[in-house]
């Protein structure tokens, strides 16, 4: 029971389960641990929640730039290209 | 008529330095740009990635495409870059700010102050998204460089775990808690910007 108790209290490590969740698989130790606490802690999953718009928007940001016209200057390629042909075997 | 149907056929592991400026530049550029932000940087490093890929040729099997084998090598750049700011962050021995205590150090709970509160980001309006995302850029600034890195080489490609704690040295253990720290202080931080 004491061991219980400290699951359900210990937000500390229920978020780092929550992080770890949305990367890798856990373990069983850490799923039912896990499933414990969220199932008697309304803040953890609220914090799952927002976790997991927050990775949204961070693969968003990467790729909102990666649909930006990035483009190398003509001259820039040019001199690349040189580069490249003065190493090449004749 | 040729015909390239054989295994042997050299068409089908052959890669042709000639066009590869052509072709790929600004792909790599543009994959640089967005994991780095500094322009020169970028030019420089797509630069070496092409005279590299020339020093490995024959290491071109043409079990991935061109492309691909050119943004493995472009990648681990981008790490080295990220690793040696690290570095160099590691070495000048700032003061930073504390870390605020989320937790209560005895039981784990979340102290009054920071535990998580609704916020208006669950909402779908596309404007708030951008907003969103303005911040999250700005929170993650202000985030130590180790975090930074770890923590936006784990988004940007969702790059391998093991190659993360490769480049970084740092235990698997430790990239967890790590993740973790970063995304406790995201949260707070948009929190704490009101949103």
């Amino acid at each position: 029971m004491r061991r219980i108790k400290k699951i359900i209290y210990d937000c500390h490590h229920a978020t780092y389960l929550i992080e770890k969740s949305q990367h890798a698989s856990l373990s069983l130790k850490e799923r039912m641990s896990l499933l414990i606490h969220l199932s008697a802690c309304s803040i953890c999953r609220l914090f799952r929640r927002q976790s997991r718009l927050i990775n949204q928007v961070m693969n968003g940001l990467f790729r909102a730039s990666a649909g930006r016209a990035q483009s190398l200057d003509e001259a820039i390629k040019r001199e690349m290209q040189e580069k490249i042909n003065e190493r090449l075997p004749k | 008529m040729k015909k390239q149907s054989s295994g042997f056929a050299p068409a089908a592991t052959a890669t042709d330095p000639a066009h590869w400026v052509d072709s790929y530049a600004d792909y790599l550029y543009a994959y640089a740009l967005n994991r780095l932000d500094d322009a020169e940087l970028c030019r420089d490093l797509v630069q070496e990635t092409f005279l590299a890929a020339l020093e490995k040729l024959d290491e071109f099997r043409g079990e991935s495409s061109e492309r691909t084998w050119l943004t493995a090598i472009l990648r681990y750049k981008v790490i080295d870059i990220y690793r040696k700011r690290n570095a160099v962050w590691l070495g000048k021995d700032r003061a930073h700010d504390p870390e605020p205590e989320y937790f209560d150090p005895e039981t784990g709970h979340w102290t009054q102050a920071w535990a998580p509160r609704p916020m208006r980001i669950d909402s779908v309006d596309p404007a708030l998204r951008k907003e969103l995302s303005i911040l999250l850029q700005k929170c993650l600034e202000r985030l130590p460089a180790l975090w930074y890195s770890i923590f936006s080489m784990k988004h940007m490609d969702d790059e391998a775990t093991d190659v993360i704690c490769k480049a970084m040295k740092i235990s698997a253990a430790n990239f967890w808690v790590i993740m973790h720290r970063a995304k406790v202080n995201l949260r707070a931080c948009l929190q704490k910007e009101g949103l």
